[in-house]
C-alpha cells in the first residue's frame, strides 16, 4: 500500500465530514429522520404518499443547492474527474440504485447514521460495500 | 409544517456544502480511496470520521429519548438482522460504487453542476432503486 499523499486532502475531507455529520443531526433533531440518500430518493418514486413527499422533496433541494452556492458564490472550486463511461457507467448506476434499495441504504445511511447509532447491521452493510468497491476498482485498474 | 420543510432544506444545503468539501463530488477521489492495491488516497476515511464524530455525540447526547421538534416521533430502522438482502444489496451497491466512482448523495449534489452527465446517470439509478424495492419483497 503506497498513500498518494499529493491527493490527500485531510482536513478539507474532516471538515466536509463534520458538516455532513451536521447535516444528518439536524435532519434527526428535526423531523426524526435517518439522512439516508437512497431511501429518501426511494420515497419519492411512485407509489408514494403525498405528506411524505414534502420534506424529501426539500431535502433533496437543498442537496442540489448547496454545492451551486459555492460555486456561484466563487467560494471553493469543485473537482470532479470521471472513472467511468459508456456502458460500465449505467451498469454502475444500475447497481447502485439496484443494491441501496435490496440493501436498505448507502454512503449516507448506513456508513453516517447506522455507525453514529452503533447499528450492528450498517457496519456489516460498510463492510460489505467497502470491500465490494475495492475489489471492482482493484479488478479496473490493475487487471484490466 | 413551514418549519419541517425549512429545516430539511438546511439539512440537505449543509450536507451538499459538506460532500462538496470532503471532495465526495469527485469520482476520482472516490476511486482513489478505495484503490488500496494502488495509490491510495485515505481522505474519506477523515469524511467518515469527522461525520460520525459530530452524529454521534448529537445522537448520544440529544436524540435518545422525546420527540423531534417538527415531527411526531423518530423513525428509526427496526430491521435487527443480517440477513442476505443486506449483503447481496450492499455487494451490488459496493461495484457500482466502485466502477462509477459516484454513491446516491454526490449523485443528487451533482445536479446543478454538470445536469448533462448526471440526469441520465440519476435516471438508471432510480430505475435501479425502483427494481430494487420490488426485488427486495421478493427475496
Amino acid at each position: 500500500m503506497t498513500i498518494n499523499w499529493t491527493e490527500f486532502t485531510p482536513l478539507m475531507s474532516f471538515l466536509g465530514g463534520v458538516l455532513i455529520g451536521a447535516a444528518a443531526f439536524i435532519l434527526m433533531l428535526t423531523k426524526g429522520r435517518i439522512m439516508g440518500v437512497s431511501g429518501i430518493l426511494a420515497g419519492l418514486l411512485p407509489p408514494n404518499s403525498s405528506f411524505e413527499l414534502f420534506w424529501r422533496l426539500a431535502f433533496i433541494a437543498g442537496i442540489i443547492a448547496g454545492p451551486l452556492l459555492l460555486t456561484r458564490f466563487g467560494l471553493y472550486n469543485i473537482e470532479a474527474v470521471a472513472v467511468a463511461e459508456g456502458g460500465i457507467l449505467y451498469l454502475a448506476a444500475l447497481l447502485v440504485g439496484l443494491g441501496t434499495a435490496i440493501g436498505s441504504g448507502c454512503t449516507s445511511g448506513h456508513g453516517i447514521c447506522g455507525l453514529s447509532r452503533l447499528s450492528v447491521r450498517s457496519m456489516m452493510a460498510v463492510a460489505t460495500f467497502v470491500l465490494a468497491g475495492v475489489l471492482a476498482v482493484f479488478v479496473m485498474r490493475h487487471l484490466m | 409544517m413551514g418549519l419541517a420543510l425549512l429545516s430539511a432544506a438546511i439539512s440537505g444545503i449543509i450536507f451538499g456544502i459538506g460532500l462538496a468539501l470532503a471532495g465526495m463530488l469527485n469520482p476520482a477521489k472516490v476511486a482513489g480511496f478505495l484503490d488500496i492495491f494502488g495509490l491510495w488516497d485515505p481522505s474519506l476515511m477523515l469524511v467518515m470520521a469527522g461525520g460520525i464524530a459530530v452524529n454521534a455525540a448529537g445522537y448520544f447526547l440529544f436524540l435518545r429519548s422525546g420527540k423531534p421538534l417538527f415531527a411526531s416521533s423518530f423513525s428509526l430502522p427496526e430491521a435487527r438482522q443480517i440477513d442476505k438482502k443486506l449483503i447481496i444489496g450492499s455487494v451490488l451497491f459496493g461495484v457500482g460504487w466502485g466502477l462509477a466512482g459516484l454513491c446516491p448523495g454526490p449523485v443528487v449534489a451533482s445536479i446543478g453542476l454538470d445536469p448533462l452527465s448526471i440526469l441520465p446517470f440519476l435516471a438508471v439509478m432510480l430505475a435501479g432503486l425502483k427494481l430494487g424495492v420490488i426485488i427486495r419483497t421478493r427475496i
